[in-house]
Parts: C-alpha cells; structure tokens; sequence
C-alpha cells in the first residue's frame, strides 16, 4: 500500500490548522508514519515464518500463531495510524463546501473559507474528539488483546492439534517491545496534543464569544 | 512514502541554513539515508533466519538472535536519523511561523513586498538564532546518545563471527554464527565515522554562530 495518499492529506490539512494542529501532523508524519515504514514494517515481516514451536505436529504452529496473535501488531498500527488520520477529511470536506458554495454564489460569503469559525469550528471540534477517540480505543484493543503491550519471547500452547502444552517462541520480541512501546508513547503525545488543541480553541472562542456579548451590552 | 518525504521537508530547511549547515544536510542525504535504503538494508536483510545455530532445538534461534540483537543496527540507524533529522523541523516552523505573521500584518495593511516575503531567505538572527543554534545542539545530543547506544548494546563496533549462546531452551552452550560479520562490521564503522563528521560539522556550525554574534555585539558596542 502506499502510504503516499495519507502523506498527501496530512499536508492538505496542514493548511486549516492550528499551531498545535501542524505540530499534531508533524508528529504523525515523522515519529509514526515515518518510523512504522522505515523500522517497524520490517520488525514484523518474517514474523509467521520465524515463529517456532517445539514440535514437529503438522498445524500446530499455524493454530497457536493463529491462538496468540489474533490480529498482528503491525497490523493494528496500521489501522491506528489510518483512523486516526481520517477525522481530517471532515475539515478538509467543509472548506471545500464553503470554498464551493462562494463559487456558487458567486459572492464572497465567509470572511475566508479556511478561518476557523463558525460552523467549521464545530466540524474541527468534532475532528478533534474523533482523533482522540480512536487513539483511546486502540490503545485499549492493544492492551486488551495482548494482555499489556508485553511481547514475551515464549508462549504456551495447548490448543487441537497440537498433542499437550508446547513451547513457542515468538521472533525478536525485544525489537517489537521497544517499537511498541514507541507506538504508546507518540499515542499519548497525540493525544495530549489534541486535548490541548480542543482545550485552546474552547477557550479561545469562549473568550470571544464573551467579549463580543459584553461589547454589545455596553452599547 | 518513504525517506523521500523527509528529504523533502529537510530540503525546505537548506534554504535557511548556514553554509556548513547545507553541507551537513548534504552528508546527511548522501553518506547516510542513501547509504542506509541503497546498501545497508540488503545487507541486514533477513538476519534472523541467517543466523545459524549448531542445534536442531526449536527456539533456540529465535531467542539467541533475540539476546544478541536486541534492536537490530539497521532499526537503531533508522531512528537516529529520524531523530537527528527532526530538530531541523525546529527551524522550518520558525520560519514558517515568521513568514505568517508578515502575511498577517500585510493583510492588516502593513507595506510589506509579498513576491520578496516568499522566496527571499531569512537570516539567522533574533529569535531565528536562538531556534537554529538550539535545534544545531539537539542534533548533536542525539548523535552523541545513539552512538553510545550502538557501542553500549554491542559492546564496541564490531560485528563478531561467532556468539556462543546458553539462553533456555539451547539444550547447552551453542555456537550461532552471524552472517556477513565482515560486511556488517564495515558498514557499522561507515556509518561511524559519518555520524562523527556530523558531529564535526554541527560542532564547527555552532562555534560559527556563536562567534559570529560575539563579534556583531562587539562591533555594535564599539
């Protein structure tokens, strides 16, 4: 898949945000997109064919890879990253609304289609909490699926058709405990980033709003 | 995407630069990110699966290859180059930052040339110097940090032939031999010696700009 599409939304969303929202993407470009293509894809590429069991039961391997790994970690992180990208479209979908409507109409409508005010901040706003929302659900389904974000490099297996309790041993865990570890803490960064980016604009337009109807009464 | 991107973003920053800050970006690209997708990547390959064990027990590659490289050289050379790589960034959101805020005040009614606010280059003083000399010293910090990383992990920069390894479930101590010990070995002191000159070259930066502000605060006084 290329990762190209992503690249290109990301930039197009650079230009409605705000100075959290740039840091938010550069954040994403570099220490998650970046860093899933250049190291982690690779970590977990050969992870089937490296996972071994200490038996020579045809399907046992298959069965318990199948057991301990429902869904691979790279695949989540690739979900993750493309969910949590996704939300942009929203702002990027309004402008072109207003940005077509002014067309339209042919007369300028809106002070600038890209200022965010209005009803765009309230679809920024929505973007925001659909960012942070899904960097908590995978987080949970993280944690919840692999019991912590632990990589053991030896799992017991006693599933059909393997004979009894077999020892498996999971391929270069160390490496996928640091990246994982890595994937958790750009997570929470982002989503410190837009708590605060929602926490400053809430209160920017609070204060606006205020100002505006305290200006109006002294009139 | 790729490493390409960066290179794009870094390129934007080449603009702003010093003169030895454009030939670190020069070394950069070519002595290492190049080096690294061209050459270095093909020769850390598939190293797990070359690795190889004197015993049939299942396991005991996987958690021999796993005790002995805990995060493989080419994943450590990855992240210290996103990570030297990003302080840059610094830069090119001051800049960015600095050219909106003309932006504003020209649409505000200020007499600002907008064709020369676009292309013209800006010079590192003020603030600017402030963010440039701090991004110079965080890109040292993290060559520095990565460096004793690689030599901490791997106790020097030598890629050894053989490791004997006694990790459970290896029935005894077992001999696993690496594969193209030479190759790697040379690639790791390659890439070295580039991360030294880098250093070189961010240390010299950093003295320039600091004598150049010496020598433009003492021009001022007299």
């Amino acid at each position: 898949m290329s990762w190209g599409f992503l690249r290109d939304l990301l930039s197009g969303v650079n230009k409605y945000s705000t100075g959290i929202g740039r840091i938010w993407v550069a954040v994403v470009f570099i220490f998650r997109l970046l860093v899933y293509i250049a190291a982690a894809e690779n970590i977990w590429k050969y992870e089937r064919d490296e996972f071994e069991c200490n038996i020579k039961q045809p399907g046992c391997e298959n069965v318990c890879f199948d057991h301990f790994f429902p869904i691979s970690h790279i695949r989540l992180w690739a979900l993750q990253l493309i969910m949590v990208s996704t939300p942009s479209l929203l702002v990027v979908f309004h402008v072109a609304y207003r940005e077509n409507r002014e067309k339209h109409h042919n007369q300028k409508l809106y002070k600038s289609p890209e200022k965010i005010d209005g009803r765009l901040l309230c679809t920024y706003l929505i973007s925001l909490i659909l960012k942070t929302a899904f960097e908590i659900v995978f987080l949970v389904l993280f944690h919840k699926l692999y019991n912590g974000f632990e990589v053991p490099h030896l799992v017991k297996c006693d599933m059909r058709p393997c004979p009894n309790t077999v020892d498996c041993y999971i391929s270069k865990p160390t490496e996928k405990r640091i990246f994982l570890f890595f994937l958790v803490a750009t997570s929470c960064l982002c989503i410190v980033l837009n708590l605060s980016e929602l926490s400053y604009l809430i209160f920017k337009y609070s204060i606006k709003c205020y100002l505006k109807r305290y200006t109006k009464k002294w009139q | 995407m790729d490493w390409g991107s960066l290179q794009a973003i870094l390129g934007g920053v080449n603009k702003h630069s010093t003169g030895i800050g454009k030939i670190w970006l020069t070394v950069l690209f070519i002595f290492r990110i190049m080096i690294l997708v061209v050459a270095a990547e093909r020769v850390w390959g598939d190293e797990q699966q070359d690795v190889v064990r004197n015993t049939m027990q299942p396991g005991c590659r996987n958690v021999c290859y796993d005790h002995f490289f805990p995060i493989s050289h080419i994943r450590l050379w990855a992240l210290q180059l996103i990570f030297v790589s990003t302080p840059a960034l610094l830069v090119a959101m001051h800049v960015a930052y600095t050219r909106h805020e003309k932006k504003r005040r020209f649409r505000n009614g200020e007499k600002i040339d907008i064709e020369e606010l676009k292309t013209k280059k800006l010079h590192i003083k003020g603030p600017l110097w402030w963010t440039y000399t701090i991004s110079i010293f965080f890109r040292i910090v993290f060559e520095a940090v990565f460096m004793y990383a690689f030599y901490y992990m791997y106790d020097g920069y030598q890629m050894p032939r053989l490791v004997k390894c006694n990790a459970w479930p290896c029935p005894n101590t077992v001999d696993c031999f690496v594969s193209r010990p030479t190759e790697k070995t040379t690639f790791t002191i390659f890439m070295l010696v580039v991360s030294g000159i880098c250093i070189m070259l961010n240390l010299a930066e950093l003295c320039y700009l600091v004598i150049k502000i010496c020598m433009k605060e003492s021009r001022k006084n007299t």
